[in-house]
C-alpha cells in the first residue's frame, strides 16, 4: 500500500477566502435589494392602478362602442351618496342627471322632491385625458426643441469649434447645467419665459423650460454619439471634395442618429416625469378646454396644460386623502408609467431600425 | 550613424519596367522651399520637389519623417487638423499656389483625391460608395451615375467581382476588395491626382499585388503618389523615389538610381534594410 495522495489543491480556510465570499454575498444582496425594491414600486402602481383603469371600461352607444371614462374624461368631482338604500358613487354630470331624474320623478308622482345627502371629493370622477395631452404635447415640444438645439450645437462644438480654452470652458458650463436642481429650471422658465416674455403660464414656456433641462444630457450625449463616428468616413468624404456640412449631412450625422435617439430616450422619461419645471410655467391644476379648443391657431402655443406629473402632485398633497382619492393617485401613476414606457419604446425600436441600417 | 551589429542587407529587385519612360514627363506638381508646422513643432524642414505629371511617385522613409504629411499638404488635407501651418514655401500645381488666397480647399479636392491608410469605404452600398462624390457635386442623372459606377469600378478593376451586387454594402467586401472600391470612389471624380498613403499596408500580398497591378494601369490616366513603408512596392511600382528623413527631403531620383545607385549614404543605409 503507498501512501495515500496528499491533494495540493484541497480547500484551505484563510483571512482572503472569508473576505472573498463576504464581499461576494455584500454586491449579490446590494443587486437583490435593488431589484426588490424596483419591483416593489412597479408592483404596487400596477396593482393598485391598473384597477382603475381596467374598470373605466364602459360600453357606448356610437362607434367605438365601448370607451374608458379614466382615461378619455376630464376630471370631475365624485358625490357619494345613498339613495333608495343604495350606496351610489358618481361623477359630477352622472350625478346631476341622475339628480334631476329623481327629481321630475317624484313631480310627475306628486311626491316631494328627494334630499340628497351628499360627500364630494375633488378630481376623484371622470379621467385624466386633458393630463394625457398636457404631456404628449409637453414632450413632443420640448423634445424638439432640446434635439434641435442639442444636436446643433453638439456638430459645432464636435465638427466645427477649434478645440481650446473656450471650447473647453462650454463643455464645463454645459456639463455643469446638468447638475442644476430642475425647481432652479422652473424658477428659470417662470422669470425669463414666464415674466420676461410675458409668454405666461403656456405650452411654449413649458416647452422652452423643458428644453432647456435636458439639453445637457442631449448635447453631452449626441456629442459622444458624433465621436463614434470614425474618423476616416470624414476624411474619406472631405478627399472628394465634399464641404463639412455635406459630409457631416450625408456622412456622419446618419451613423450618429441612434446614439444621439438613446440619449434622447432618457430626456423623454425625464421630460415627462419632470414637476418642478413645468408647475411655474405651463401646467394649471385643472382646465376644462382641451388645448386644441382655441379660437386663434397662435393661442394653442400660449395656453397652459394639465400634465400627469403635477396632477399626481395635485391629488396627492393639495386635496383630502381618501380611498377615493388613492385611485386616481394611483391610476394616474399606472398610465404615466405605461406612457412613459410607449415612448421610451417607439424610440427604441426607431433606434434599432437606423442602428441594423447603418452599420459600420 | 551606429548601425546593429551584422546588419542584414538585401538588394531590391528593381523590375525593367520601373526604368524611365521615354519621353521627358511634365513636371504638374511643384513644391517650393517648404516649411510646415504642427503647432510649434516643425514636422517638414526646407522640403524642394519636382513631381511629374502621369508618372507614379513614391515618397519613402521611416516612421514620422514627413512623407505623409507631404503627402496630405498637397490636398490640405492636413486644413483639417488645428494648428497645422505651412510657414514658408509653397506647392504649385499647374503653377497655381495651392496654399494661395484664392484657392478653396474643396475643389482642390475635387482634383487632387486621396485613398487612405485604413481602407474607408462608406457604410453605404458599393453603387452609393462611387457615387458619393457625384452626388455632392450635384449630380443626379441616373444614367451618367450607373455609367460612372462601371467605368469606375472597371478602372479598378473591381467590375467582375462585384457587378451582381452593386446595392448590397461595401463594407461586405474582403479588406483588398474594399480597398480598391476606394480607389474606384476616388477616380469616380476624375482628380488629375490621386494620393496614396500606405494603401497596401492593411493588405494581403495577393490583395496587395492587386493593387499595384491597378497603379501600372491608373498613372496611364493619373498621377499617382504613394507613401510606403515598402521598399519592393516603391521599386516596383514607381517612377521616381522621394527618400525622407527627419522632416528633411534626403534624395529625390529615378526609382533605379534610388535603389541600386543612391549617392547618399543615409538613403543607401534605409533602402539596404540597415536602419528604419
Amino acid at each position: 500500500m503507498s501512501d495515500p495522495v496528499v491533494n495540493p489543491f484541497a480547500h484551505k480556510a484563510s483571512r482572503g477566502r472569508t473576505l472573498e465570499k463576504l464581499t461576494f454575498w455584500v454586491f449579490r444582496l446590494a443587486t437583490y435589494l435593488v431589484l426588490f425594491c424596483g419591483l416593489f414600486v412597479f408592483g404596487d402602481i400596477i396593482l393598485k392602478g391598473s384597477g382603475t383603469v381596467l374598470n373605466a371600461f364602459k360600453t357606448t352607444d356610437t362607434f367605438p362602442y365601448v370607451t374608458n371614462t379614466f382615461l378619455f374624461e376630464a376630471p370631475e368631482s365624485l358625490y357619494v351618496f345613498t339613495h333608495n338604500g343604495k350606496k351610489l358613487e358618481m361623477g359630477d354630470k352622472e350625478f346631476r342627471a341622475y339628480r334631476e331624474a329623481a327629481e321630475s320623478q317624484a313631480k310627475a308622482q306628486g311626491k316631494p322632491a328627494p334630499k340628497f345627502a351628499t360627500e364630494s371629493y375633488v378630481y376623484s370622477a371622470g379621467g385624466i385625458w386633458p393630463c394625457i395631452v398636457g404631456t404628449v404635447l409637453l414632450v413632443v415640444g420640448s423634445m424638439t426643441i432640446a434635439l434641435f438645439l442639442g444636436v446643433s450645437s453638439a456638430i459645432y462644438l464636435n465638427e466645427y469649434a477649434k478645440d481650446g480654452p473656450v471650447v473647453r470652458f462650454i463643455r464645463l458650463a454645459i456639463l455643469n447645467l446638468a447638475g442644476v436642481p430642475s425647481i432652479v429650471f422652473g424658477l428659470f422658465g417662470l422669470g425669463m419665459f414666464v415674466l420676461f416674455f410675458n409668454w405666461n403660464v403656456s405650452l411654449i414656456a413649458g416647452w422652452f423650460t423643458l428644453a432647456f433641462m435636458v439639453l445637457p444630457v442631449v448635447i453631452t450625449a449626441s456629442e459622444e454619439a458624433l465621436k463614434a463616428v470614425p474618423k476616416g468616413f470624414r476624411e474619406g468624404s472631405l478627399a472628394l471634395g465634399a464641404t463639412k456640412w455635406q459630409t457631416i449631412r450625408s456622412n456622419v450625422l446618419p451613423y450618429a442618429l441612434p446614439g444621439i435617439l438613446t440619449s434622447s430616450i432618457l430626456g423623454i422619461a425625464r421630460v415627462a416625469g419632470e414637476t418642478a419645471p413645468i408647475m411655474f410655467t405651463a401646467a394649471y391644476v385643472v382646465r376644462d378646454k382641451l388645448p386644441w379648443d382655441v379660437e386663434k391657431v397662435g393661442d394653442f402655443f400660449f395656453q397652459g396644460v394639465m400634465a400627469l406629473p403635477y396632477h399626481i402632485y395635485v391629488v396627492s398633497s393639495k386635496i383630502p386623502q381618501n380611498d377615493y382619492t388613492e385611485r386616481v393617485q394611483y391610476g394616474t401613476a399606472f398610465v404615466f408609467l405605461g406612457i412613459v414606457a410607449l415612448i421610451a419604446m417607439t424610440s427604441i425600436v426607431l433606434r434599432n431600425k437606423l442602428r441594423s441600417r447603418y452599420k459600420w | 550613424m551606429e548601425t546593429p551589429a551584422a546588419p542584414a542587407t538585401f538588394k531590391v529587385n528593381v523590375p525593367a519596367s520601373s526604368a524611365p519612360r521615354n519621353g521627358v514627363a511634365d513636371t504638374l506638381i511643384d513644391i517650393h522651399n517648404l516649411d510646415f508646422f504642427y503647432g510649434a513643432k516643425q514636422a517638414l524642414f526646407d522640403v524642394n520637389l519636382k513631381l511629374d505629371d502621369k508618372r507614379v511617385t513614391a515618397f519613402i522613409g521611416p516612421s514620422g519623417c514627413g512623407k505623409s504629411t507631404l503627402l496630405r499638404c498637397l490636398n490640405r488635407m492636413n486644413d483639417l487638423i488645428d494648428g497645422t501651418s505651412v510657414k514658408r514655401g509653397s506647392i504649385k500645381i499647374r503653377n497655381v499656389d495651392i496654399y494661395g488666397k484664392n484657392v478653396d480647399a474643396i475643389e482642390l479636392r475635387k482634383r487632387v483625391g486621396m485613398v487612405f491608410q485604413k481602407s474607408n469605404p462608406f457604410p453605404k452600398s458599393i453603387y452609393e460608395n462611387i457615387t458619393y462624390g457625384l452626388r455632392i457635386q450635384g449630380q443626379t442623372n441616373k444614367a451618367r451615375l450607373d455609367e460612372v459606377v462601371e467605368k469606375s469600378l472597371r478602372g479598378a478593376a473591381l467590375w467582375d467581382e462585384v457587378k451582381d451586387r452593386l446595392h448590397e454594402s461595401g463594407l461586405g467586401l474582403s479588406g483588398g476588395q474594399q480597398q480598391r472600391l476606394c480607389i474606384a470612389r476616388t477616380i469616380a471624380v476624375e482628380p488629375e491626382v490621386i494620393l496614396m498613403d500606405e494603401p497596401c499596408s492593411a493588405l494581403d500580398p495577393i490583395a496587395t499585388a492587386k493593387v499595384e497591378e491597378l497603379i501600372h494601369e491608373l498613372k496611364k490616366q493619373f498621377t499617382i503618389i504613394i507613401v510606403t513603408h515598402s521598399m519592393q512596392q516603391a521599386a516596383r511600382c514607381s517612377d521616381k523615389t522621394a527618400f525622407f528623413y527627419m522632416g528633411k527631403l534626403i534624395e529625390y531620383a529615378d526609382t533605379r538610381t534610388i535603389f541600386m545607385n543612391p549617392s547618399n549614404p543615409q538613403t543607401e543605409a534605409y533602402v539596404s534594410g540597415r536602419f528604419g
